[in-house]
């Protein structure tokens, strides 16, 4: 069975994080950065990666990497959840890199990924689920041309993971391309559209199975950092209704809020169970399938509800824009769709666990 | 210190003085009480060595390989749950030497009663009243409802209201009484499934020696808490393999009958199912959280969750056996002496389901608990707290 909990030295390297996303990450300073023309934040990048090594935790020692696993990934995912955090971690330090990693070539980029110093973007749609199709570009004369779409943290890459038609994966340098972003319902995640008109590309090796086990371990930890996007909605509206007081009494004392809680507290339990299943899973390889698609299956109904609790028990204030609950929503309800809805997972997992329909 | 090694040993020379083979059950289990190999962590003298409970597991392994007789515990649940650890925190010594043997050896059968038709969820403002003679003993008349068990037990742990003129918590006393007194009747309480897992006690007359008294008076609300949280333990902490529980039989159901599938019910299903996991998952870490010693809030919810899906699940089967669903397995009324969950027909599963998000606290009272302890909200409003019991509202 596996370890859901958390290691000292796991619960160690959250508060790193936290206390680094306390200093540097504030809510108004994520509010003010989304509509500037640089939604990331490439020096609270700087210090993620390059200073506490955070971008090559999945990469051997041997590979130039941290030679960490899945567990503790899963736990810088909560936290830059709870911050909605607009970094590329997700997207770079464990979707790409998990795509260099089943490549035959990756060459010096996997190195490069886990330094931090270069950030790497698979150009496959944000909402494909492991396993879905996607598209590909043309590979002619060694030059590739196609348009691809959706694709999460493109702004900030150095360089794309581009499917083609050959089957290949191949590396493509950003400035090779057009990257164009795309108004996203998440800005804090940005998506954009990448055009190719005879960009060179270096071919890392096939692309099934590396986009495959990027995808999967994509969905996998995701569900870490929706739990901590549930979490924060809960800890953060059980403060407020502990404050705030109408009719003469603290909001938060009326059993019809007090139950919605409760039953959000109940979920976030759970979800925090199948997050860990998930990341434990990834980490050793034992019965991740399923439980990936468990935990996928499960975590964005509870992340996308927590959020929306959160904004109809502010009243008011949670629907301006100054207050962060937005951002926790919209990145809830991008989350929901990224890299397979819940009920995309449910038909994998109908599948997997021989529960078929008519 | 009693080790692992100890325990072992002592186990080979029990199973050696009395070999299960020529030895009659209540013979090797009195036996084993005597040895202090009846609950390890019990004190020497009363079934125990004062070990680590967790070295409890390896006595039964030793046991279990010899072939030897157990004390049937889900028959005597609420003795070893709920009476045994208050009677051993706050009984007198004569008390403990009387009665935790033959309850742990099951000779002696014990029930609990705490619930009554005017007192669920507010058990604290129960009416029925224990008043004390000039001899010093009791004269108790009420009526107690929801006990299981009651029909065969020799002993009840009893909670009364003694006096009426403070507080409802503070004018209750907590008793062990003789279910073979003549002023106790037992009546089956049939329930919506057709069968009677509980009954009604009617207690008018009963005579309580003040010996048989547990705790001082007026402090029976306090002993109390020890049986409920005990109770709370006793529920927690099982280990299930995946579709272990309701889940389990409509996923066969499903598998095996084609015919039955529906599109609606397919994604309700698959719903279920992730729920159903994932909440196994979640008991599997609350273990873990135990066994690693850093015992979290997490147990509080656990009942929450299991009685919703529960009865969802259970629901959905009936749903999908169709014409199937429009039957019902058996409604003789019996008297069960063990509740299986889910030995019968989906029907019986979907009624007896029901009373999961009732029993052992409702799901609202839970609510709130989870509310309150948990995430720190504001309490209920107590407008009982500083009135006389005599004058609460009823």
């Amino acid at each position: 069975m596996s370890d859901l909990l958390y290691s000292e030295e796991e619960e160690a390297l959250r508060a790193a994080v936290r206390d680094l996303l306390t200093d540097h990450c504030d809510a108004a300073g994520v509010i003010a950065r989304i509509e500037s023309d640089a939604p990331h934040d490439l020096s609270l990048w700087k210090s993620l990666a390059d200073d506490m090594g955070l971008a090559g935790l999945l990469v051997p020692e041997d590979r130039g990497g941290q030679g960490a696993t899945h567990r503790e990934a899963a736990v810088v995912l909560e936290e830059l959840g709870r911050a909605v955090a607009p970094v590329p971690y997700l997207t770079s330090a464990v979707v790409a890199t998990e795509a260099l990693l089943a490549c035959a070539e990756p060459g010096d980029l996997l190195a490069g990924l886990a330094s931090g110093r270069r950030i790497g973007a698979l150009a496959v749609g944000l909402h494909t689920a492991p396993g879905a199709a996607f598209p590909t570009v043309r590979l002619e004369d060694g030059a590739l041309y196609g348009e691809l779409t959706g694709i999460a943290d493109a702004a900030v890459a150095g360089v794309l993971l581009v499917p083609a038609d050959d089957g290949g994966l191949y590396a493509v340098e950003a400035d090779a391309v057009t990257v164009t972003a795309q108004p996203s319902l998440d800005l804090t995640r940005p998506l954009a559209r990448i055009v190719l008109d005879g960009a060179p590309g270096r071919r890392l090796g096939d692309t099934e199975p590396a986009v495959r086990r990027a995808l999967r371990a994509g969905a996998g930890l995701l569900a870490s950092e929706q739990l901590g996007l549930a979490e924060w909605s809960l800890t953060e509206t059980v403060r407020y209704l502990k404050d705030r007081k109408q009719f003469n009494r603290p909001v938060g004392g009326f059993q019809a809020l007090k139950h919605r809680l409760a039953r959000l507290w109940l979920d976030v339990v759970n979800l925090r169970a199948a997050a860990r299943g998930a990341a434990d899973a990834l980490s050793t390889g034992e019965d991740a399938e399923v439980t990936v698609t468990v935990a996928q299956a499960y975590a964005a109904p509870v992340a996308v509800r927590a959020a929306e609790e959160a904004l109809q028990l502010h009243g008011g204030i949670g629907m301006t824009w100054e207050h962060p609950v937005h951002l926790c929503l919209k990145r809830a309800k991008a989350d929901s769709i990224a890299y397979g809805t819940a009920g995309a997972h449910r038909e994998v997992l109908a599948e997997l666990v021989d529960l078929r329909a008519p | 210190m009693t080790d692992a090694a100890e325990l072992r040993r002592r186990t080979q020379e029990l199973l050696a003085a009395h070999p299960p083979a020529d030895t009659g059950r209540a013979d090797f289990l009195r036996a084993r009480f005597d040895a202090g190999l009846a609950w390890v962590h019990f004190p020497e003298g009363l079934g125990g060595l004062g070990a680590p409970r967790s070295l409890q597991a390896v006595v039964d392994a030793e046991l279990q390989t010899a072939g030897a007789p157990d004390n049937d515990p889900r028959r005597i649940g609420i003795g070893l749950g709920m009476a045994a650890p208050t009677i051993l925190q706050y009984g007198t010594e004569e008390q403990k030497r009387r009665f935790l043997r033959p309850l742990w050896t099951g000779e002696e059968v014990w029930c609990q009663l705490f619930s009554e038709p005017g007192a669920g969820s507010d058990l604290a403002a129960l009416g029925t009243r224990a008043v004390r003679e000039d001899s010093g003993d009791w004269v108790v008349d009420g009526q107690k409802v929801w006990t299981s068990s009651a029909h065969l037990a020799r002993w009840a742990i009893l909670i009364a209201r003694t006096d009426p003129e403070v507080p409802k918590h503070r004018g209750i006393t907590y008793f062990v009484c003789d279910m073979t007194d003549p002023g106790v009747e037992v009546r089956p309480l049939r329930q919506i499934t057709g069968e009677a897992e509980f009954n009604e006690v009617f207690l008018t007359g009963v005579r309580i020696p003040d010996a048989h008294r547990l705790g001082e008076v007026g402090d029976g609300w306090r002993v109390a808490q020890t049986t409920l949280n005990n109770e709370r333990v006793a529920i927690g902490g099982m280990r299930l393999p995946r579709e272990g529980g309701m889940i389990g039989p409509v996923s066969k159901t499903w598998r095996e009958r084609p015919g039955l599938r529906t599109h609606d019910l397919h994604q309700r299903l698959l719903k279920l199912w992730v729920e159903a996991e994932v909440a196994r998952l979640a008991g599997e870490r609350l273990r873990q959280q135990l066994v690693a010693g850093q015992p979290g809030p997490e147990g509080a919810g656990m009942k929450l969750g299991f009685a919703r899906l529960n009865q969802e699940i259970s629901g959905l089967e009936v749903e999908l056996r169709g014409e199937e669903g429009l039957l019902y397995d058996d409604w003789t009324m019996r008297r069960p002496e063990l509740v299986d969950f889910t030995g019968r027909d989906a029907g019986y599963r979907y009624l007896r389901s029901k009373g999961n998000s009732i029993e052992g606290g409702t799901s609202e009272v839970l609510l709130n608990i989870v509310a309150e302890r948990v995430l720190g909200l504001p309490a209920e409003p107590r407008t009982d707290k500083d009135v006389a019991w005599k004058d609460l509202a009823r």
